[in-house]
């Protein structure tokens, strides 16, 4: 028997949403374990939204309060849960992989002397070990790995471990980490304009391609992430990130991001392999393209050829009936 | 300025994955490998480092098998000096590679050490941090935008929603992200000049992995769609297919 650590996430004092779904994926670790989840929590002082994490499954929620865990403070929050995954003997410890949980899970895991498995899509106990499925190849294959140091360092992709509820205790505690906060400071950060939500956590993405024709169409895909009344997030494909349309952060592929909403939808994408590697896991595919060879009709689950200047807008229009 | 680069060979983006007679790798016939497209920013961003302080070495430094000089070779011949190759199979703990590379660099005296932010074959997304963290040295990950002077450095990186602003003191470990620079490709000149550029290989000190392969698989294949219609008439059924269908809105 072992209890599980679940590091969870906030921002501007409040949880992140991804937090839910590391407390899920650890509850699976510890029922097959045998033991408790204990969800982890650094911030300046209490996080809105924690006590949430009870009814997913936390059996107590820690709160490492320090003056500079204000914003995300890379070595500090290290530290604090290099610590506590020490103190508390666990099983198994459980980040995000998001932007955070990606600098952050390799330093602790480092700090513990173990591997990590990172940007895993499933989890299970073998034999009392843990074992996890990860995509290499951005998905093109996928791996089983077996974990044979303890704690099991474990990295969850995001939109993957949907948050299933199991109430349990959820029962707070807080804990003062003393010490500065490390010689990595993070100021601050400066939002995007595409607004808080990112392709690798949005339940929906739009993307385009050079089918698009000019960067000032994107606001056709924009249009149609809005009507989805705030789910939705825009990606793009790599010609059109490197033809400068649009930012880096938007890329879906093997050189961008791998997503896995629940709707993607393709818009003038023709859909080379390294595109499709990046999206090939979103539950449900639509494409959208004039060019009824394009292999992005091979794996999309719906299509509709034909101009997207005029089937876009129709869409647009339909969903806003939906969500009007 | 010394700069340590750490680089890794990859198989192309555009690779058709074949899994090996083991059942548990990559078959590597017909793949054509590179340097890890998220290197080449590091490569890049090096060599700028250097060319702007008018003196310093770049070091290239890669944990892999024999043919990953091919790869060192790539970098030298962009304009790093000299190339390092720590022998071994790509092991699937990270840990190990880190800390072969961390044998290596701790004693090199390094102003900074850089990496691409991930490979784009196996995704781990943490040689870098956990190399820093072997190392005692601060860290930034996946930057996007970079300032050093007088020993301290001002980065930026993507989350989720915006830019992350980071400041850290100097020497440290970065890895890079896209939108850096904009990688240089190798001249004629720069690839004759390569082939006389010292590159060491020894082996790499990789210890006890903590992470054991069992199998390697095609993804599951996707079932078979349908086209739904022609053109912005097919929108009505394609919401009704959503809904009822696929249950999506």
């Amino acid at each position: 028997m072992s209890h599980v650590l679940a590091v969870l996430e906030q921002r501007d004092g409040a949880l992140r949403k991804v937090s839910h779904e590391v407390v899920t994926g650890a509850r699976r670790l510890a029922d097959a374990l045998g033991g408790e989840v204990h969800a982890l929590v650094m911030g300046r002082g209490a996080v809105q939204g924690a006590d949430a994490s009870g009814r997913y499954g936390a059996d107590k929620v820690i709160t490492a309060t320090n003056a500079g865990f204000g914003h995300y403070a890379p070595e500090g929050y290290a530290r604090a849960t290099s610590e506590r995954a020490k103190a508390g003997g666990y099983g198994a410890v459980v980040f995000a992989a998001s932007a955070q949980g990606k600098d952050l899970a390799p330093r602790v895991a480092a700090q513990l002397g173990v591997g990590l498995a990172a940007d895993v899509t499933d989890v299970a106990v073998d034999g009392g070990k843990v074992t996890v499925t990860r995509p290499v190849y951005a998905g093109k294959a996928l791996l089983r790995v077996k974990v044979n140091a303890t704690p099991a360092v474990v990295s969850l992709r995001p939109n993957v471990f949907t948050p299933v509820e199991r109430p349990k205790a959820g029962t707070g505690e807080t804990v003062a980490i003393a010490g500065d906060a490390g010689r990595v400071v993070v100021k601050g950060i400066k939002a995007s304009a595409g607004g808080s939500l990112d392709v690798a956590e949005a339940p929906i993405v739009v993307s385009g391609g050079r089918g698009l024709k000019e960067p000032a169409n994107f606001k056709l895909l924009e249009e149609l992430a809005q009507a989805f009344g705030g789910k939705a997030a825009v990606g793009a494909s790599r010609a059109v990130v490197d033809a400068g349309w649009r930012p880096h952060g938007d890329q879906v592929g093997q050189t961008g991001k791998t997503v896995s909403p629940s709707l993607y939808v393709a818009v003038g994408i023709s859909g080379a392999i390294q595109h499709l590697a990046g999206m090939r896991t979103a539950k449900v595919i639509v494409a959208i393209n004039k060019d009824k060879d394009a292999p992005i009709f091979k794996v999309a689950d719906y299509g509709i050829v034909g101009d997207l200047f005029d089937v876009v807008p129709k869409l647009t229009a339909e969903i806003k009936k939906l969500h009007g | 300025m010394k700069i340590a680069v750490c680089i890794k060979r990859v198989a192309d983006s555009e690779t058709r994955v074949k899994i090996a007679a083991d059942g548990k790798s990559l078959d590597e016939a017909g793949v054509k490998f590179i340097l890890n497209p998220y290197d080449e920013f590091a490569v890049e961003e090096a060599l700028q480092r250097k060319e702007q302080a008018g003196s310093g070495e770049v070091v290239v430094i890669a944990c892999g098998p024999q043919s990953a000089q091919e790869t060192i070779r790539t970098a030298l011949a962009m304009g790093a000096d000299r190339g390092v190759l720590l022998e071994a199979a790509v092991p699937a703990d990270g840990l190990t590679v880190a800390r072969a590379l961390a044998a290596e660099l701790k004693d090199g005296g390094y102003d900074l050490i850089l990496f691409g932010k991930m490979a784009i074959d196996d995704y781990n997304h943490q040689v870098g941090p956990m190399t820093a963290e072997l190392l005692g040295l601060p860290c930034v990950t996946s930057v996007a935008h970079l300032d050093l002077a007088d020993g301290k450095g001002a980065a930026e990186r993507e989350v989720e929603g915006g830019m992350e602003e980071v400041e850290f003191p100097l020497p440290a470990v970065l890895t890079t992200d896209k939108g850096l620079n904009e990688p240089r490709y190798p001249a004629l000149k720069g690839i004759m000049a390569a082939k006389k550029k010292p590159l060491e290989t020894k082996p790499a000190a990789l210890g006890t992995a903590g992470l054991e392969i069992l199998a390697m698989t095609p993804p599951p294949e996707r079932k078979a769609g349908r086209i739904v219609g022609e053109g912005a008439a097919a929108v009505p059924e394609l919401i009704k297919v959503l809904r009822e269908e696929a249950k999506v809105l």
